[in-house]
């Protein structure tokens, strides 16, 4: 594999060398980080993005987290028993996911990779229903109305386009710039560092900076595409982009809840407000493998996986919040005991999950079903009660 | 009572559907000020504004993804793809995206949502501008596929395809744009939109065909006739779903049929009818039933598409050849 290790250069003539423009590649995401809590679980302060929570927000987040840990785990050890067939993992994406989560309004809409089980959990959808797609009894349960969060999107990326339109919706339905709270609404579309390199992502962004659509472009940069690194997709920082589309663009640490909370929260208003999309960075990490098919020891070291292990999100908020005295040993065992009972009303519903019907597979391909489908399913409703000891 | 173009049928179309429904939006290349290179929608954005009729950015993916983000908040958003080789960046929206969403959400979402392909060759234009990609659609479940042939149909059809609460790739053949001039008689209720038609009366050969071949079909029967052979054609205006009864009941009338349409012969549309007809009308053939259509190969550099587009002697060729068996 033939790949060059400096940065990208520009010769006499074709303007400032881009090392010098973007900086060198930080491993750690550089001095543009914006982070209100450090990994060793410090309450740091930002000239922009500094915000305060109350004790009861800082609580949320952490239950939270623990939470949207669990549901990832059990669904991951449900695929490990076989009642599903393949899982994708949130592990050390936490705080990117409850943080972005948390910032949205009632009225903002979502639209997920297949992903956000965080961003879900904090939509209201019950975690359970995340779980008929990836055991292969629906394609996606919850009704994306009901809760103002689409359904999960495999094919990567296309979902930034469908969020863009949706935000040009509301522009005609006038939910945007009033300046009312309880009205202006914006969109999130969720993505990964890998989905950066998409044509739609990018048509995406083109779309919602010609019309300042209502939209927050949240890329969690988990430095993983399955199996090729970040440099495989970008070779500048990828919140530098949006600029070159003309929105803005930060990097947030991503596991840290309280800037993830915060940098959502500004970017959603100003979107709110009609100043148009803007990119969030959420630079964190996969501590997993992409799904549970996925064996990560073939291309990356465990020395990576151990430094980051030191950011985890959780850990350093319950630092945080141990060392200011704002939760007690009772507290955290009483979320440990919230996130056993969300483990076992996973486990039992996903097992209790039914197979769907076999002539259920034509229903709703069309919203008026045509007469040559109706008669095929007819024909094969007919062939199964064909066989002796049939339904009928 | 007007005399109008297919292009002036299918504007006054648009025209209507917007009149009648708020949430109608046009979105695509050149939509707005110039009307479209067709000006198909000359003069909507004037009247409608620049919310409603939208000129998109040059990406066709972006013009259906973010029609599918709408279609989620509730319009009804009526694409055009600027010429038919260039729907291929959206295929992959309209495929994966349209297609699948009503199914996917199990009929909580859904995609109405029409997509306006001028169609076909024969307009002298470079590579990408004539091609016939009916097919490739009408082998997507979730989508509805149709084309219009005439002036008259391309008004209503246009307005039933954006009511439809299904997604619609509706074919327009552009080579008939400007070409003929219909009567319009709004007072007459139109037929249902899936739904072929008997466009003119015979009793030895069946020619099945829809969009731009559909007027050489009718020439090609009115030339037979000449010869004295009586030739039924029929307008299949729907691609998917087909509406195969009033072909099968000619079929079993005349004992033969021949499907022309310009798109490729391989595996186009009418391979589909042909099998159809034969599992329904086996025993009232007296030939196979025969496909005319463009040569399995790209399409060619416009000087020579007449020899590339079937017709009227080649579909002449073809109902003479049911003839020999």
């Amino acid at each position: 594999m033939t790949q060059t290790s400096s940065g990208p250069g520009s010769g006499p003539g074709f303007g400032p060398d881009l090392v010098e423009v973007f900086g060198p590649s930080q491993q750690d995401g550089g001095p543009e980080l914006i982070q209100l809590l450090t990994p060793e679980g410090e309450r740091v302060h930002h000239p922009e993005f500094d915000m305060d929570f109350s004790e009861e927000e800082l609580r949320g987040f952490y239950r939270d987290m623990v939470l949207t840990r669990r549901i990832d785990t059990e669904a991951t050890a449900l695929q490990r028993h076989g009642e599903l067939g393949i899982w994708a993992q949130l592990l050390g994406q936490e705080a990117a996911q409850i943080g972005a989560g948390r910032a949205l309004r009632p009225q903002d809409y979502v639209f997920p990779t297949y992903r956000e089980h965080g961003v879900a959990y904090c939509k209201g959808v019950d975690p359970l229903s995340l779980l008929g797609l990836f055991r292969g009894v629906d394609q996606g349960s919850w009704n994306p109305d009901d809760n103002n969060f689409g359904l999960y999107t495999i094919v990567i990326g296309a979902q930034c386009l469908h969020a863009t339109g949706y935000a040009m919706g509301m522009q005609r339905d006038g939910v945007v710039g009033t300046g009312d709270p309880d009205r202006d609404a914006a969109v999130i579309a969720h993505f990964g560092d890998g989905a950066s390199s998409q044509g739609d992502v990018n048509e995406a962004f083109i779309f919602a900076a010609s019309y300042n659509a209502p939209v927050v472009f949240f890329c969690q940069n988990n430095q993983w595409a399955i199996s090729e690194p970040i440099e495989r997709q970008t070779r500048i920082p990828l919140y530098q982009r949006a600029l070159g589309f003309g929105f803005p663009g930060v990097r947030v640490d991503g596991n840290d809840v309280l800037a993830s909370y915060a940098v959502t929260k500004a970017a959603l208003q100003r979107a709110r407000d009609g100043q148009g999309p803007t990119f969030v960075e959420a630079y964190t990490y996969r501590m997993g493998a992409h799904t549970t098919t996925d064996d990560p020891t073939r291309y990356r070291l465990s020395d990576d996986v151990e430094h980051w292990k030191l950011k985890d999100p959780i850990a350093r908020l319950e630092v945080y919040l141990r060392r200011n005295g704002l939760v007690d040993d009772d507290f955290i065992s009483g979320v440990q005991e919230e996130a056993k009972q969300l483990g076992a009303h996973l486990r039992e519903g996903c097992k209790a999950l039914p197979d769907p019907q076999p002539l259920s597979m034509f229903d709703h391909v069309y919203a008026e079903m045509t007469d040559e489908l109706a008669a095929q399913r007819d024909g094969f409703a007919e062939y199964l009660d064909s066989f002796e000891g049939a339904r009928s | 009572m007007t005399k109008i173009t297919l292009a002036k049928g299918l504007n006054m179309g648009l025209r209507k559907a917007m009149e009648d429904d708020p949430k109608v939006l046009i979105m695509g290349e050149d939509v707005g000020k110039l009307g479209g290179v067709f000006r198909i929608t000359d003069g909507l954005q004037k009247d409608f504004g620049e919310d409603r009729v939208i000129d998109s950015p040059l990406a066709e993916s972006g013009i259906l993804g973010t029609a599918v983000g709408l279609a989620m908040r509730g319009y009804r958003p009526v694409c055009e793809i600027q010429f038919d080789g260039f729907v291929y960046p959206a295929y992959d929206q309209i495929v994966s995206q349209v297609a699948k969403i009503h199914f996917r959400t199990r009929g909580f979402v859904k995609m109405p949502i029409v997509v306006r392909i001028p169609f076909g060759g024969g307009i002298g234009a470079v590579e990408h501008h004539s091609e016939s990609p009916e097919a490739q659609f009408a082998h997507t479940p979730g989508l509805k596929v149709v084309a219009c042939s005439n002036p008259v149909d391309g008004y209503w059809m246009i307005q039933q395809a954006i009511a439809a609460d299904d997604p619609v790739i509706f074919l327009e053949p552009k080579r008939q744009y400007h070409a003929d001039k219909a009567e319009l008689d709004e007072s007459v209720s139109p037929a249902p939109l899936f739904t072929s038609r008997v466009v003119r009366q015979g009793t030895d050969v069946t020619l099945l065909s829809y969009g731009p071949m559909v007027k050489t079909c009718l020439k090609a029967a009115e030339a037979a006739a000449g010869e004295g052979r009586s030739v039924e054609v029929i307008d299949l205006r729907t691609l998917s779903p087909l509406d195969m009864g009033p072909v099968f009941d000619s079929v079993r009338r005349t004992g033969r049929a021949v499907v022309a349409h310009e798109a490729h012969v391989n595996l186009g549309m009418g391979s589909e009818i042909a099998s159809r007809v034969t599992e329904q009308c086996f025993y009232s053939l007296e030939s196979p039933v025969l496909r005319v259509g463009g040569f399995d190969t790209p399409y060619p550099p416009s000087r020579i598409e007449e020899d590339y587009l079937p017709d009227l002697d080649r579909v002449l060729d073809a109902v003479d050849r049911t003839f020999d068996f």
